[in-house]
């Protein structure tokens, strides 16, 4: 059986900064990130659809200890976006510094970018990651 | 199904980086619970370890065959568990559901990490490797990351501003420490019992909000327990333990647990199956080593699992009735972020704390009074794995 979506069509449209998910046949809902069952249904009968890329941020932390060989990204926020269309993603959220971040992002607007992880030695190649702004 | 007994138990002090291997670790953990068991290596039908990460600790793969011939073990079946932080967890509940139903009488399971060898930086890349590679790591998710926005979810959802959070996190890691400091087996033995308030809040950010004293160490150590017949447990010892519940639960990505978060889903299916099984409630539980991987995760197991309302748990820690004397005694062997997390043998360590408490053994200052129901809680990953165990005193 093919598989859907797969994450280099998922990454490869992010690097165009689209936002690929499912959506569901049988009972309308929509799976991001992919995967080859609907997330409420479990159902095979899942199409490719572009999300808006627009969401409000429900969480995030400020990370200061980096893993090996990404200090010098460190530090920077990842918050997790509830979509426009209701799933939740994990991104990166620039454009306010990580040092002073406070629980008044929860709740922002927000649109999405991205940037791209270059790979290291365990990670199989590239992967694009959302990155998100306040709006 | 069959009775499952605990028969023998056996851990090495966790610890910070050192120089043994991981086998050699599992082979002194494996001769303790031999000891205690009175048992001998030709007893043993299987062998199952949980084990993470030999392969980047130590380049070793398959630790477990190695480790069965080692303790003299020849030829059995051995087999590695991997499910991140619940790994010798998953080993314990599939050789107590092997001899439940009748498969084997004799199994030892547990497992060992060296997870302090690889410093904190690689140390930090792999556990993120337990996130998704694909969807989670490119944002640069490390594991207390994981936990740092759950908690500032917390905060949120359940309105308690991250402020007043941040102390009732504290309050769990003193707690913890209290318990680790006079804990022989513990990492943080000797150290961090005058742990305050002020220390922890002061102390450097990891992931926002956990500072270091909210985290657990990275460990290296190793369990080991022996799980028999309700027939051999009758002729071994007139005291058994008897595993009485288990159950099993697995999630995906974080962001597909949203329904649930903060809240780990995979808990409350767990918790469920093994709460059924015992017979038991919440409430009837004495004591539990749980998985206090990160103060909030404290926080948010024992909601979870019943034992607080949701949003109290943090009240609870500051009131004592987490502690020993109060509604129930949460980690009193110092848990994950005192007695040490070397990930493939946390489960095992887990379930030998609780042993010991029912048989009365504990260290003194750490013996929950009267103790007759005990229960573990290992999650793997991002709640990936959830692993629950009930534990009873048989006599």
């Amino acid at each position: 059986m093919n598989y859907p979506l797969t994450f280099k069509q998922y990454s490869d449209a992010l690097k165009e900064d689209r936002l690929m998910g499912l959506k569901c046949k049988v009972c309308g809902s929509i799976t991001v990130p992919p995967k080859m069952a609907c997330r409420n249904c479990a159902s095979f009968e899942i199409e490719p659809m572009a999300m808006k890329g627009t969401g409000k941020i429900r969480t995030y932390t400020s990370v200061f200890v980096p893993s090996e060989g990404r200090e010098t990204e460190c530090p920077y926020i990842i918050a997790m976006v509830e979509l426009d269309e209701g799933p939740w993603i994990m991104g990166n959220l620039k454009g306010v510094t990580p040092a002073s971040a406070g629980l008044d992002v929860i709740g922002k607007s927000v649109k999405m970018g991205h940037e791209v992880f270059p790979g290291d030695k365990y990670s199989a190649g590239e992967g694009a990651r959302p990155v998100f702004t306040i709006v | 199904m069959r009775k499952v007994a605990v028969l023998g138990v056996g851990v090495t002090k966790f610890t910070g980086a050192q120089e043994k291997t991981g086998v050699e670790l599992f082979a002194e953990a494996a001769g303790d619970a031999f000891l205690d068991a009175r048992m001998k290596p030709k007893d043993i039908q299987a062998l199952f370890i949980g084990n993470v990460l030999g392969d980047f600790s130590e380049g070793q793969g398959m630790p477990q065959c190695l480790a069965a011939e080692n303790i003299g073990c020849f030829n059995i079946p051995a087999n590695r568990y991997e499910g991140a932080c619940a790994s010798g967890s998953m080993a314990i509940r599939d050789a107590f559901l092997l001899i439940a139903n009748g498969a084997y009488d004799v199994i030892m399971a547990g497992g060992l990490e060296r997870a302090a060898t690889m410093g904190t930086p690689l140390a930090t890349r792999t556990f993120a490797m337990f996130s998704d590679a694909r969807y989670e790591y490119p944002a640069g998710i490390t594991f207390p990351a994981v936990f740092a926005l759950l908690a500032h979810l917390y905060s949120d959802k359940y309105k308690i501003p991250v402020d007043r959070l941040r102390e009732q996190m504290a309050r769990v890691s003193i707690q913890a420490c209290k318990h680790g400091s006079v804990n022989p087996k513990a990492q943080f033995f000797g150290k961090y019992g005058d742990l305050t308030i002020d220390k922890v809040l002061k102390a450097f950010v990891v992931a926002s909000p956990l500072g270091l004293h909210d985290c657990c160490p990275f460990s290296d150590g190793a369990s080991s327990v022996i799980l028999v017949s309700e027939d051999i447990a009758k002729r071994m010892t007139d005291k058994p333990i008897w595993i009485t519940g288990a159950g099993q639960a697995s999630s995906g990505t974080l962001s597909n647990q949203k329904a649930y978060l903060p809240r780990i889903y995979a808990r409350e299916v767990a918790s469920k199956q093994a709460y059924a099984m015992a017979g038991i409630k919440p409430d009837d539980v004495d004591l539990i080593e749980l998985h206090d991987c990160f103060s909030i995760a404290s926080i948010i197991a024992s909601e979870s699992l019943g034992f607080f309302d949701y949003g109290k748990a943090g009240e609870a820690w500051e009131k004592g009735q987490a502690d020993i004397g109060g509604k129930i005694a949460i980690c009193p062997s110092g848990g994950l972020k005192a007695k040490g997390h070397p990930i493939g043998a946390t489960g095992g360590g887990q379930v030998y704390e609780v042993v010991k408490q029912l048989r009365g053994e504990a260290i003194p200052a750490n013996q929950v009074p009267n103790a007759k129901i005990g229960m573990t809680d290992t999650l793997g990953g991002e709640g990936g794995t959830l692993v629950n165990l009930i534990l009873e005193k048989g006599y």
